[in-house]
């Protein structure tokens, strides 16, 4: 579980704050780390782990809050998440970098919030605070059961890319 | 009369946002802009009034890349200061400290950066989709990640760390964290060497700089921390002269101010060729004979082959960091300097990855900023790119405007412009008018 963003900008800091509220609820086999997008090697984290969840702040015009679903694993990321970044590397750019190099872990749902404000400050907005607490229920329910749901159904690339191995209940799962 | 425009309205593989605008008249330029629209960030304001125990903490935060730099720049100007000489052990740990994060922002740029332009790549992304080159941006990023570690050990984490304070290290590590880097380093001394035989075959495109290079010049080591500012063309003086010899202006289209010589009025070059031009002879032993093997000796006039000059100093550091982690015993308790608040002014400028970083700060007595100035390499070198397009471009204009559009953002990304730190980065217009 991988939750990108700055906290002091507002709502570019959902991701965060979803990965603070979640951590006492993963199972043990699951590790999440918030951090800030700076790193182009961030995949390094999700070494050996079968499900990979990435929530970020998006900016792409739509309504405040709405959540943008990608299974990342079978296409590119789509535009709204090749986000301006200010830093010489985006989220979708180190996505696609970890596919040209072949280590995309078998499953990997990408959360894009639409965020209200990007503002110096600290704090959610109602919309997006809402939309926090939907993304928690969603990857709540993605870990009981890692397959990819209905509507964005893909295949599973990769040798362990079946649901069986992400069961796996003795496997030590590390973002 | 035949007008030509070369436009870049978002350059790219830099850090941070900047354009560039060129128009071309009868095979002259006569309008060239580095447009600087990253907003201004204001650090040297909003530090007066803060304690000198925050300064360190918060000038890491003006760069993602080289917060390192800002941090030893802040450091060593706050004990000017308030008269503080950190402990033993303290100084050879901020060169390993800094040796992590010149390994990671060079590997950064040379390998995801500045490489896919000499290889006809769009990114970094479209190189690894190339099995040819896929193992090339698989070593980078192995080597990327050495630096990455050591600061992740010596500073806490790996972007903005936290262990550096004014007087020494919050907390220095034990002997037995360092260890266990040492084959890594090995490794990374063969890549490193391995790439820069490489890369020295790659086609670099010709032109001839005459620059006036300026850097830090050390007696004993290649600088980092330490030194003289010494440049071609005639300087060499103390650290606290900077401001006599060196000044800042205001353009209209750049949010970045830019440096000029004070006395001559002209632009000057910062960075891994001015360093190695001054310093080729303090390299570490293998830097040093791979440096020679691949003609990256002084003097030097392309601006393009500072993609080799950082390969050696990608391979200076890692021998460099594997020397100090070899001897570390620790540096015992307490590794910093014990402080009393005193009035002062204090300047430094150290060497960041992209070249020479200045800080001067003035605390009143109960050790509240007062004022605080920061030149970052990037500023240096704005105008010093503008003065390379301009004799730059009318050699390339029988090009393809994408060819020739190309041409010039390699140039400028040869500088590694850290455009988030400057503004105080980039589109091209090569406009034909």
């Amino acid at each position: 579980m991988l939750g990108f963003g700055n906290e002091y900008r507002s709502d570019d800091g959902v991701g965060i704050a979803v990965v603070r509220a979640l951590g006492p609820h993963l199972p043990p086999s699951a590790a999440a780390v918030a951090t800030e997008p700076h790193a182009i090697d961030l995949f390094e984290r999700w070494k050996d782990a079968d499900l990979v969840i990435v929530v970020d702040a998006v900016s792409s015009g739509s309504p405040p809050g709405t959540i943008h679903r990608f299974e990342a694993q079978g296409q590119p990321v789509p535009a709204v998440f090749a986000r301006c970044s200010t830093h010489a590397y985006s989220i979708a750019e180190m996505i696609e970098l970890a596919r040209a190099l072949g280590t995309m872990p078998p499953r990997l749902l990408v959360l894009g919030i639409e965020g209200e404000s990007f503002q110096h400050g600290v704090g959610l907005s109602p919309a997006v605070a809402r939309a926090a607490t939907e993304a928690i229920q969603t990857i709540l329910r993605a870990l009981k059961d890692p397959s990819p749901t209905e509507g964005s159904r893909q295949r599973l690339e990769g040798p362990k890319g079946d649901s069986a191995s992400a069961k796996r209940p003795d496997h030590d799962r590390k973002p | 009369m035949s007008e030509q425009h070369i436009r870049v309205d978002y350059l790219a593989r830099v850090e941070g946002e900047g354009a560039l605008k060129i128009t071309v008249r009868d095979n002259q330029v006569v309008d060239l802009r580095l447009d600087i629209f990253e907003p201004p960030r204001f650090f040297e304001a909003f530090l007066r009034g803060r304690s000198f125990h925050e300064v360190v903490d918060i000038v890491a935060r003006i760069c993602g890349i080289c917060p390192v730099a800002y941090q030893m720049s802040a450091a060593h100007a706050l004990e000017k200061a308030l008269a503080i000489t950190p402990p033993p052990g303290v100084r050879s740990l901020r060169r390993l400290l800094y040796c992590g994060e010149w390994i990671e922002s060079h590997a950064l740029h040379v390998f995801l950066l500045h490489l896919p332009d000499f290889l006809g790549h769009e990114s970094a992304v479209s190189m690894a989709s190339d099995p040819a080159l896929r193992p090339i941006v698989e070593r980078g990023l192995r080597l990327k990640k050495i630096g990455n570690r050591l600061m992740t050990i010596l500073g806490g984490r790996e972007i903005h760390p936290v262990s550096v304070c004014v007087g020494g290290f919050y907390r220095a590590p034990a002997p037995s964290e360092l260890r266990p880097l040492l084959p890594e380093f090995e490794w990374g001394i063969e890549a490193a060497a391995q790439t820069l035989r490489w890369a020295a075959g790659l086609e670099f495109p010709a032109f001839d700089g005459r620059y006036d290079f300026v850097s830090l010049f050390h007696p004993d080591e290649y600088p980092m921390n330490e030194g003289r500012i010494v440049s071609s063309w005639g300087l060499d003086i103390a650290i606290e002269d900077y401001e006599k010899h060196f000044r800042e202006l205001q353009v209209p289209h750049s949010n970045a101010l830019h440096s000029v010589r004070a006395d001559m009025g002209t632009s000057y070059m910062v960075g891994p060729l001015a360093r190695l031009h001054f310093n080729f002879e303090r390299l570490q032993p293998e830097a040093k004979a791979l440096a020679r093997e691949v003609g990256m000796c002084p003097p030097m006039h392309n601006p393009f082959a500072s993609l080799l000059a950082r390969g050696v100093e990608i391979l200076h550091a890692l021998e460099e960091a594997h020397a100090i982690i070899r001897e570390y015993r620790g540096i015992g308790e307490p590794c910093s300097a014990e402080i009393t608040a005193r009035s002062g002014v204090g300047m430094h400028a150290t060497e960041a990855p992209r070249g020479l970083l200045y800080h001067r700060y003035r605390v009143g007595e109960d050790g509240t900023i007062l004022e605080a100035k920061i030149v970052p390499p990037t500023a240096q070198n704005l105008r010093r790119i503008e003065d390379d397009l301009r004799h730059y471009v009318p050699s390339i204009l029988s090009l393809p405007l994408p060819d020739a559009t190309l041409r010039c953002e390699q140039l400028v990304r040869s500088y590694d412009p850290c455009i988030s730190c400057a503004t105080h980065f980039l589109k091209l217009e090569i406009e034909h008018v």
